[in-house]
């Protein structure tokens, strides 16, 4: 029984994986970016929540909107500053930008909040599932996470292939210089596509801290590492690999430290992004992409 | 056939500089401390500015020469840091000639480092760009979690290993536990000197130079510019590429030496992302492939802090800022442009254009 | 003799045949080349003769070694060496030491000694040198030794290319549209030198050309290819008068 109760944990730990790894999907598929501050965006968008819930006393609803509207914000801040003007530059000078921003919310978020973590309370009121006589329990957040993600997932794909953003977007990540000609507008897509990643990271925010609920300057970078490793495991650029990636990496997670050892648990999923990488580098559902001589 | 001056080395004015820079800022720190005029607060500095910059143009040789961002520099820092360590500690007794254990120490360190160096690379450097980057992060980690779990003792029988307490490495009456996982090492012989660490500096910046100047270091920096050309005439990419990682690998490991020699305890969760991220923005700040700007940039990053408060407080904020602020600066199209217009050279330009018009109309 | 002798080069992309039995053979010493319209698959044969792709069929035989299937770096060791369509340097080096990494496998000497500047490090790097210059002259590039590859002008660092790919000392040389974006007395200067490095070297060149002065002006032969197959191969005169020839040029 207590394997069944380890694997839902898995699945939903796996389902913010998820969520999260959306965004660097949809932002590496797109702008051709590891956006390294994507992990960073959860903490702050916990630290939103906390404020409106825990300090200012608001519902938990309207906290998570605040949230997703805040974290949206930021991402388009973020975007416009430090990553639109170096479309140009060779990958390596984005990359180090986008670990200065990362680094930079961190440490921002560590000034003005302080060292010392904050214990996020739950913004789910659902109460557990009990069942096999009692010998299985299901968290509320658990009940809420799992078919949020499946929402979110399919709500997604949705709009991707119907609507007219969602193909500019796929237009987009398959030629960019083509996609210019066609008439869209690269910049705004781009800007799209940074702001759906925040507004998914908000939600996983509420969603993982209302489980794990250590809220610390640190606490997004480890997850959002993570995250990238799902997305890279379902095949970077793919909706549904985020998803299977997500899923598979929560429920390695959950099961590595319960039998194998605690400490370990992050250094097992670093292991398994290895193998991932050596054994099949475009993941379970990417495509293969050549280089032109 | 015209003659022309085969300078085999160019880039010797410049080595010499950089070298002569290192001496007279030895020669300085000495006088000020003979004449007792340095605080102990930056006597204390002194060994840490030569690891960390000796970590830094290691680092740019991984950066900047072959041109791929390893995000876990420090895990080969932490790597020749317990084995350096652990070397000295277990042969404290039997080699009594302290030159000789520190050598072998620096010596040894820098080869295991270097080894995980090869055994990483030879994983990694399959991968490209982010993908890259991001596995040498978790490398990193990895190194860091499985040290911070690791115990070591030692007995008559041997070495003992154990991942979970000190208990479980069975030790017979009289053993001595070594590495005590989170706790990691203690009591190591405080070896490293402010002399030790300029002449280490000096010959790790010796040992990148002239690799790079090499035939191997061509390889290297052809595979950095153009991959598919340097295998259109004939480069071992693979070849090269590792040869240049796990050089700057063992040359981590050496400033890894230095460290845990430096201070009486070392533990592994000071080798994190954090420390990869300080090394790779005195690489970033001092000039990617500017193995002299990385020196600077370390001193200065290791020196300023601990003299200005707002330098201290706002110390990783500061880091940030810089690795955003230089990529812009040295990328963005906004800036490009106002460079050339406020480029040195434009000023002169514009400052001879006016003295010819002047002249025309006088 | 022959110096290259390619069967049956296939190969296909998803489905579309890119090359389709492909058949040449080039004899020592020939200047051959190789016309055709955009898309006809000329690089794809660069890319198939070099390592970059491997054939799905066929045999490639370079003066009398298999090559086939082989990587481009042992292909590169077997004798053979290229340019690309879209220049390809080393820009961030100097121009000597892009004709000196092509040296890279003739003179060897370890990281080691490299490091540690042994005697061998000073004596093979001086020899470099001097066989560096000596190739940059054939060029026309040796005051420009210092400058960084990316600094020169189009038109040179065209001849850089090619003379980085001499210094791997090739039986045979692929040149991929060495005129592309050349003013015509470039073009005609660039001929010129292709002219005097054969005699020079005694070497065996396969160039991709849609300059038809430059091709008719100086190749021995012809080999024209339309949608991954041959079309016309022999003498100037005779292809470049081909009604068929004429036709997938100008189209009906």
């Amino acid at each position: 029984m207590s394997f069944i109760s380890y694997l839902i944990n898995g699945i939903s730990l796996g389902s913010v994986y998820a969520i999260i790894a959306l965004g660097y999907t949809m932002v590496y598929g797109i702008a051709k970016m590891l956006n390294f501050a994507h992990g960073d965006v959860i903490m702050v968008g916990g630290y939103i929540i906390f404020t409106f819930m825990s300090t200012l006393g608001l519902s938990p609803i309207l906290s998570v909107l605040i949230g997703i509207i805040l974290c949206t914000l930021l991402g388009l801040t973020i975007e416009h500053i430090a990553y639109k003007p170096l479309r140009k530059a060779p990958s390596l000078a984005v990359l180090i930008t986008a670990i200065g921003v990362s680094y930079f919310l961190q440490n921002m978020a560590l000034l003005i909040a302080g060292a010392e973590s904050k214990s996020f309370s739950s913004v789910i009121s659902v109460p557990p599932l009990s069942l096999a006589e009692g010998r299985l329990t299901i968290s509320g957040e658990t009940l809420v996470t799992i078919p949020l993600c499946i929402i979110i997932m399919v709500s997604l794909t949705i709009f991707v292939r119907k609507s007219k953003t969602g193909r500019g977007m796929i237009a987009v990540s398959e030629d960019k210089d083509a996609a210019v000609l066609m008439g869209i507008n690269v910049n705004k897509t781009i800007a799209i596509t940074f702001a759906i990643g925040s507004a998914l990271a908000a939600i996983a925010s509420a969603l993982m801290f209302s489980t794990y609920s250590n809220l610390s300057s640190t606490s997004g970078a480890m997850p959002g590492i993570k995250a990238f490793v799902a997305a890279v495991f379902g095949g970077i650029g793919s909706v549904p690999g985020a998803m299977i990636g997500g899923i598979l990496l929560g429920i390695i997670e959950i099961i590595s430290r319960a039998y194998i050892s605690t400490q370990l648990g992050d250094a097992i999923v670093f292991l398994v992004l290895i193998i991932v990488l050596l054994v099949k580098p475009t993941g379970i559902l990417g495509k293969k992409i050549q280089e032109k001589v | 056939m015209k003659t022309k001056i085969l300078n085999v080395n160019k880039s010797m004015g410049s080595n010499l500089i950089t070298i002569g820079m290192i001496v007279v800022a030895y020669t300085v720190c000495q006088t000020l401390i003979a004449t007792g005029s340095m605080t102990n607060l930056l006597k204390n500095l002194l060994v840490a500015m030569c690891y960390y910059s000796i970590m830094a143009i290691s680092l740019n040789l991984t950066v900047g020469i072959l041109g791929q961002l390893s995000l876990g520099h420090a895990g080969f820092v932490c790597i020749g840091a317990f084995v350096g360590a652990f070397f000295s500690k277990v042969t404290i007794s039997t080699i009594e000639n302290t030159f000789i254990r520190f050598s072998l120490a620096i010596l040894i360190g820098a080869l295991s480092a270097g080894l995980f160096g090869v055994i990483i690379g030879v994983v990694v450097l399959r991968l490209k760009g982010d993908y890259l980057a991001i596995v040498t992060l978790a490398f990193g980690e990895i190194v860091k979690n499985v040290i911070n779990v690791l115990y070591i003792g030692i007995d008559s029988k041997g070495v003992h290993f154990s991942m979970s307490d000190t208990a479980s490495l069975n030790l017979e009456e009289g053993g001595t536990v070594i590495v005590k996982g989170a706790q990691g090492i203690s009591g190591t012989p405080r070896n490293s000197t402010f002399t030790i660490g300029v002449i280490l500096l000096i010959l790790t910046y010796l040992i990148i130079v002239n690799f790079i100047n090499s035939r191997s270091g061509r390889a290297v920096m052809a595979i950095r510019d153009n991959k598919i050309a340097a295998e259109s005439v004939g480069i071992n990419i693979t070849k090269y590429k590792i040869l240049a990682f796990s050089l700057s690998a063992a040359l981590a490991g050496v400033a890894g030496v230095l460290y845990s020699h430096n201070i009486a305890t070392v533990q592994s969760t000071k080798f994190g992302y954090n420390m990869s991220i300080m090394i790779l923005v005195y690489v970033v700040l001092g000039g990617m492939g500017n193995l002299r700007g990385s020196i600077i940039a370390a001193v200065l990053l290791t020196f300023l802090p601990e003299y200005l408060r707002f330098m201290r407080d706002y110390r990783m904020l500061i880091y940030s800022i810089v690795l955003i602020a230089m990529m812009l600066f040295n990328w963005a199209p906004a800036c490009i442009n106002w460079r050339k217009n406020h480029s040195l050279k434009s000023y002169i330009n514009a400052v001879v254009r006016m003295f010819k018009k002047n002249k025309k109309e006088a | 003799m022959d110096m290259l002798s390619v069967k049956n080069l296939c190969i296909s992309f998803g489905g579309l045949h890119a090359v389709d039995s492909f058949n040449i053979t080039i004899k020592k010493g020939e200047l051959y080349g190789l016309i055709g319209p955009n898309g006809a698959g000329k690089t794809t044969v660069f890319n198939l003769l070099t390592g970059v792709y491997k054939p799905d069929m066929g045999q490639i035989i370079l003066d009398g070694q298999n090559i086939t299937g082989k990587s481009t770096i042992e292909i590169n060791k077997a004798g053979m060496a290229r340019t690309f369509q879209n220049i390809r340097l080393f820009d961030n080096l100097s121009v000597l030491d892009n004709v000196k990494v092509g040296l890279h496998n003739d003179n060897r000497y370890s990281t080691a000694s490299g490091i540690l500047r042994l005697p061998s490090y000073f004596r093979t790097e001086k020899s470099m040198n001097e066989e560096a210059y000596k190739i940059l002259e054939v060029f026309g590039l040796e005051d420009e030794a210092k400058h960084h590859a990316t600094n020169l002008p189009y038109g040179k660092q065209r001849k850089l290319e090619i003379a980085r790919a001499l210094a791997t000392n090739p039986k045979m040389l692929l040149l991929d549209e060495p005129a592309a974006g050349m003013n015509p007395s470039e073009t005609d200067e660039l001929m010129e030198t292709i002219t005097r490095l054969r005699k020079l070297y005694d070497i065996t060149i396969l160039l991709i050309e849609h300059d038809m002065k430059l091709v008719a002006g100086i190749c021995e032969k012809i080999f024209v290819l339309n949608f991954g197959m041959e079309l016309a191969n022999g003498v100037p005169q005779d292809v470049l008068n081909d009604p068929e020839v004429i036709k997938a040029y100008l189209g009906e």
